[in-house]
């Protein structure tokens, strides 16, 4: 098979508070033989937030980020669930309204870039499991994660709406399950596997979003899971720092281990606990 | 011509009479279910063929009334319009029927949907004008002006979108998607002139637009594809627009990310919050930020990382800013 290469986008938490998704997202593509090239022109997806404040420029800055992948003639991929939401309407919308695509271009014109619509976009955790493909991961893990109850959490914005999403249907998904189990690892069933973790609300809406957090660590708890395992670094974020607010908003101690994606794939192909960062976490999961 | 096929099918539904019983109960019941039918035949052959007091709400059964949406393994339905045919698919032969809303269940699957009404009242969903009793000439709305509504009043007010909300969930005061998709609707009409008054409803803290958790479920599971989530984003750009945004902690976030952008190319994560917050806001973060701090999770400001060709973003952000607060 031809050596799989993206150009990578990166967002912003992976380069700031979540360093270790970055590092396990280099190590597990070394380990796959993935070749990434970083769009280090990118800018900020806006995170669902700027587009409430100016859509139009949210879109312009978000048509840019893909002309730099479009330039280099490579799918993007994105290592966070809303940079994914983001990056895949700001696509949809410029490739189903011609007016708004040139009125878009009419902008990046003066920096010298068009928007086209040549590439596509995906999430990381589609790319191993559709271009990649899971018999070959099977094939490759030498630590299968056999002893572990692995509680999935999907994030919202990798799943709905479906129309926009990779493949999975938002009521019953299953990639990252399907990845649990290709690493040798038990999948845990809870309700909220593909519910929302409370991040977008977090400073205007606390209480709503630390119950959201709760509930989910809970759910993953009352099912036995050892820990769990995210594709997003935005509900990483709230899942592993917040903690402490969610226990409070739920009543009982909530605190578990929470990986990324890539971490779980890294550990299972072999990869050492300093190449996926195991360090950076605010939970304990040296254990593992 | 496909065939028609059958194949036995085990639901667990939620009974319930708040009149007479203590706790709800998931009664089983099994059925050969023919490829043909939709989740509303089988509601009516629970109530015909198994047990006459079941109770559920339904009239058009053709997907305009709105009367009878339902949760089959959490996922929100109108049940004249789901086939079992694709549910059998996603959910395989066990399935579990339940009312839109747990708490409000007041006989099996009816709920009561009192707080939906009152929330939907509150945004004056309806037109807001001086009509003259008498009027010598109609009052007409162009093709291209009828398309700012965004379909959102193919809304049928089943309230899918509503239940499925987790913020209303956590949150009693909350609008709700479906009372924010009526806002907009009567706000994008140009015969209407309440768009002010509403959008100082909507743009409350707590009740009002800052407080959607983004997670896209209305957008999913409305049966009419009223993107209810779209809409809250047109009613966030209308209260810029009409330059009624407050300086509060939620306009600060959305507002705070084209500083961040302007300045870096990519966000300033811990600026970002202390700029929502404020100076003394910000204080209640810090616990967890030092905590943070220690394990590698924070930049400081002086080695905040930045996009390449930072000018060239300067320059979109200057020419492509549609707003200001």
């Amino acid at each position: 098979m031809e050596k799989l290469k993206y150009a990578l986008f990166t967002g912003c938490t992976a380069k700031e508070s979540t360093p270790e998704q970055l590092m396990s997202t280099y190590a597990v593509a070394e380990k796959l033989g993935i070749e990434l090239i970083e769009l280090s022109e990118a800018s900020c997806c806006g995170a669902s937030h700027l587009q409430d404040y100016d859509d139009f420029l949210s879109l312009v800055l978000n048509a840019r980020n893909i002309c730099y992948a479009e330039s280099r003639g490579l799918t993007m991929v994105t290592i966070c669930n809303t940079c994914q939401l983001n990056t895949a309407m700001t696509k949809h919308r410029l490739d189903n309204d011609a007016k708004l695509k040139a009125r878009v271009n009419e902008k990046l014109a003066e920096v010298g870039l068009e928007y086209k619509g040549e590439s596509e976009i995906t999430h990381f955790i589609y790319a191993i499991i559709d271009d990649f493909g899971l018999d070959k991961i099977k094939e490759m893990v030498v630590k299968p994660l056999s002893q572990f109850n692995i509680a999935p959490f999907y994030g919202c914005h990798n799943i709905r709406p479906s129309e926009l999403a990779g493949g999975d249907n938002p009521y019953n998904p299953t990639s990252l399950d399907d990845l649990i189990i290709a690493c040798g690892g038990d999948n845990v069933d809870y309700d909220e596997k593909n519910k929302c973790c409370g991040f977008h609300a977090e400073l205007q809406s606390p209480h709503t979003a630390a119950r959201l957090t709760g509930k989910a660590l809970m759910g993953a708890l009352d099912q036995d899971a050892d820990w769990m395992v995210t594709p997003c670094p935005l509900c990483h974020l709230k899942l592993d720092t917040q903690y402490d607010h969610a226990s409070k908003a739920v009543g009982r101690d909530v605190k578990m281990p929470v990986l990324h994606m890539q971490q779980m794939l890294g550990l299972a192909l072999g990869c050492t606990s300093d190449e996926l960062g195991l360090k950076h976490h605010l939970s304990d999961v040296t254990f593992i | 011509m496909t065939s028609i096929t059958t194949q036995t099918i085990t639901f667990k539904v939620f009974r319930f009479n708040t009149e007479t019983d203590y706790l709800p109960a998931y009664k089983e019941y099994q059925m050969e279910v023919t490829s043909e039918e939709v989740v509303l035949d089988i509601l009516n052959r629970i109530k015909w063929e198994f047990d006459g007091s079941f109770s559920y709400r339904r009239s058009c059964r053709h997907g305009i009334c709105g009367a009878c949406a339902v949760k089959v393994n959490g996922k929100g339905v109108l049940a004249c319009k789901e086939r079992m045919n694709d549910i059998i698919e996603l959910f395989g032969n066990e399935l579990t029927i339940e009312p839109v809303s747990l708490k409000r269940a007041v006989k099996d699957m009816i709920v009561d949907k009192a707080d939906f009404w009152e929330k939907h009242d509150a945004v004056k969903p309806y037109l807001v004008a001086d009509i003259d009793e008498h009027p010598e000439q109609e009052s007409l709305v162009t093709p291209e002006q009828a398309e700012a509504l965004l379909e959102a009043d193919l809304c049928i007010q089943c309230g899918l979108c509503h239940y499925s909300c987790p913020a209303i969930e956590e949150n009693d005061e909350f609008f709700g998607p479906a009372a924010f998709a009526a806002a907009y609707r009567f706000n994008a009409d140009v015969r209407d002139e309440g768009t002010k008054e509403r959008l100082d409803v909507v743009n409350q803290m707590g009740a009002g637009v800052w407080d959607c958790v983004k997670c896209f479920e209305c957008a999913e599971v409305c049966p009419k594809e009223v993107n209810p989530i779209e809409k809250i984003t047109k009613l966030h750009n209308q209260v810029f627009e009409y330059g009624r945004a407050p300086n509060n902690v939620a306009v600060r976030h959305a507002v705070g990310f084209a500083h961040s952008i302007k300045k870096h190319g990519l966000l300033d994560e811990g600026e970002l919050v202390r700029y929502s917050e404020g100076n003394l806001g910000v204080l209640k973060h810090v616990p967890v930020a030092i905590q943070m701090y220690k394990k590698g999770k924070i930049v400081l400001p002086w080695n905040m990382p930045k996009s390449d060709k930072l000018d060239e973003i300067k320059k979109l952000v200057k020419i492509s800013s549609t707003v200001k607060f």
